[in-house]
């Protein structure tokens, strides 16, 4: 041990010096380092500060409509007939439409996503997998009003030819089957994700078992991945409520107050469309009106990601 | 081999596993002794783990996976074309190196085999006595309902245990039982061992040889060759195999001098 006392105290000496050098360079580096910081902060606070306006935007004007409509009638009424004479706001019928074709479409995605999902997270070969996948998000990447002319001018006629004739042109149904459809792969893509993240692990202690591979898919992997697949089916419900293309060309612009899917019904977002891109004078009251259905919407919206969010959560706590 | 017939409860006859292209065993002849502990030890890469998951076909699992001639148990050919391997894997249970319990509660873990055989008894009778069997009961019994993830390491591969118990298997197969744990829960689950061989066959893949030495009555040696290819050294009971081995790659292995 006395021995070693000199080469240690001469080692303590080469390290002070390293350290002076090092030193040195972490000034340089410090400054590159808060620069990127500030870059990046910057990139970041244009994202957040965009929403914040947006929302302020969205609110005063909504303000401004509440005092000419009582907010009681605006959320109560059963009548939406800003454009006549005699003028109602009652934004029933606008959040019937939107619920029906989201009703509607979640028949389809939920369903056809989750078995699309375990297909391939449970049963597909692996190369079937990794072309199938793929395939999946270019059905998610294909423009949401070719999705509207495919239900309009494709899936009503095929639907009045074989099914329902008496069917309105424009009808809620076909809409909410192509809506279904888009969101499709969303549900589908987001859940096998989901699925997929399960531990390999889990699945072995359940074959072990004696479990077949349905039982090991239903008694292991969805349970263990609910709260995966409870946040996509929330997503692709909140994308298909702000959906406004398909909308506005296959549901039609008649704001009724139905549960009938054949009928002609206006959605939130297509009244928005409708107001946005007619004739409507800004500043007059049925242009004021958009900004209290986009508040609407955006408060549906929030609702359901907020919903997203906490599922997410409550399996990290697991 | 050194076996006496009668006893053998699994029977292993040139037993050769393929991944893809790859031969990871060749020519695997062995006998298994019912009630008896038999450990699998050899250098990483030996396919003993491979060996073990091929008693009940867990190798299936794998894509590409192959396996020829015979893996027998009760006289039945494990990989005869009408052997279920559900119905096999109900009948020899396994635990794995890595504790995994099912994200569920302790009841629900130990439950879980029960309930896909469609268990007709009394399950909390079932739970309680495999929880007993696996030296767990004691520790848990005034938190069944609780996450399985909130137990120690130790405890989760006893609970493990239990819920391999809870089917009743003949054979229980040990892939690195405590490779995960500290020494404490290790002693734990040696002294387990000990106790389930009374009613249950055990063969259990180990790295540390101290431990093979400890709680097994036999043991094979496996080896492989320069392709990679596992081949069985030497079998025969344990103190044989430690004290006086006839190859000299086994000395050499349990003496340390490779591995």
């Amino acid at each position: 041990m006395q021995k070693d006392v000199p080469m240690l105290v001469g080692k303590v000496e080469t390290r002070t010096e390293l350290g002076r050098l090092l030193f040195k360079r972490t000034k340089r580096r410090r400054l590159k380092e808060g620069a990127i910081h500030g870059i990046l902060l910057l990139c970041g606070l244009v994202s957040v500060l965009t929403t914040i306006s947006i929302v302020i935007f969205l609110f005063t004007e909504t303000m401004g409509f509440f005092q000419e409509v009582p907010i009681i009638e605006f959320l109560t009424g059963t009548r939406w007939t800003p454009l006549f004479t005699p003028k109602h706001f009652g934004i029933l019928p606008l959040v019937g439409g939107t619920l029906l074709v989201i009703a509607g479409a979640s028949l389809v995605a939920l369903p056809i996503g989750l078995a699309s999902a375990t297909y391939l997270s449970e049963y597909a070969p692996d190369g079937v997998r990794r072309l199938l996948k793929p395939l999946l998000e270019i059905l998610a990447g294909i423009p949401t009003v070719v999705y509207g002319y495919f239900a309009l001018t494709f899936v009503t006629p095929l639907l009045r030819r074989y099914l329902f004739p008496d069917m309105s042109v424009f009808n809620a149904l076909s809409a909410s089957l192509v809506i279904g459809t888009m969101i499709l792969p969303m549900v589908a893509s987001l859940s096998e994700d989901a699925m997929m993240s399960v531990p390999q692990s889990l699945r072995e202690a359940a074959y072990a078992l004696g479990a077949t591979r349905f039982e090991v898919t239903t008694r292991v992997v969805l349970p263990a991945a609910l709260s995966g697949i409870s946040a996509s089916f929330i997503l692709a419900i909140s994308r298909a409520i702000g959906e406004a293309m398909i909308v506005s060309m296959a549901a039609g612009a008649t704001p009724k107050l139905t549960i009938n899917p054949l009928e002609s019904i206006q959605a939130l977002t297509a009244y928005i469309v409708q107001v946005s891109g007619g004739d409507t004078p800004r500043g007059t009251l049925e242009y004021q009106s958009i900004f209290a259905v986009g508040t609407t919407l955006f408060v549906m919206t929030l609702i359901m990601n907020t919903l997203g969010q906490l599922v997410v959560r409550y399996r990290e706590r697991y | 081999m050194p076996m006496h017939t009668d006893g053998a409860i699994l029977e292993t006859r040139n037993l050769n596993i393929w991944y893809r292209n790859f031969q990871a065993l060749r020519d695997i002849t062995m006998k298994i002794e019912r009630h008896k502990v038999t450990a699998l030890i050899g250098p990483s890469g030996c396919g003993k783990s491979t060996l073990l998951r091929s008693f009940n076909r867990m190798n299936d699992l794998i894509p590409y996976a192959r396996a020829e001639g015979q893996v027998l148990f009760h006289g039945q050919d494990l990989y005869a074309r009408e052997t279920n391997p559900t119905e096999i894997r109900y009948r020899i249970g396994m635990v794995f190196q890595k504790p995994n319990p099912f994200p569920k509660s302790l009841y629900d873990n130990a439950a879980f085999g029960p309930r896909i055989n469609g268990y007709q008894g009394n399950l909390d009778q079932l739970v309680e006595r495999s929880l007993r069997r696996a030296a767990l009961w004691d520790e848990v019994k005034d938190r069944l309902h609780k996450s399985a993830l909130t137990l120690s390491g130790g405890q989760q591969q006893r609970l493990c245990i239990a819920r391999a118990l809870a089917v009743e298997p003949e054979i229980i197969l040990m892939d690195e039982p405590c490779s995960a744990l500290d020494p404490t829960a290790t002693l734990k689950i040696e002294d387990l061992i000990w106790e389930l061989k009374k009613r249950y066959t055990i063969i259990i893949v180990t790295h540390n040889m101290q431990q093979a030495a400890r709680v097994s009555d036999y043991t094979a040696f496996l080896m492989m060759t320069e392709e990679g290819t596992g081949e069985l050294v030497e079998y025969g009971p344990t103190d044989h195999i430690f004290t006086r081995p006839k190859d000299k790659r086994t000395e050499d292995y349990i003496t340390g001098r490779f591995g």
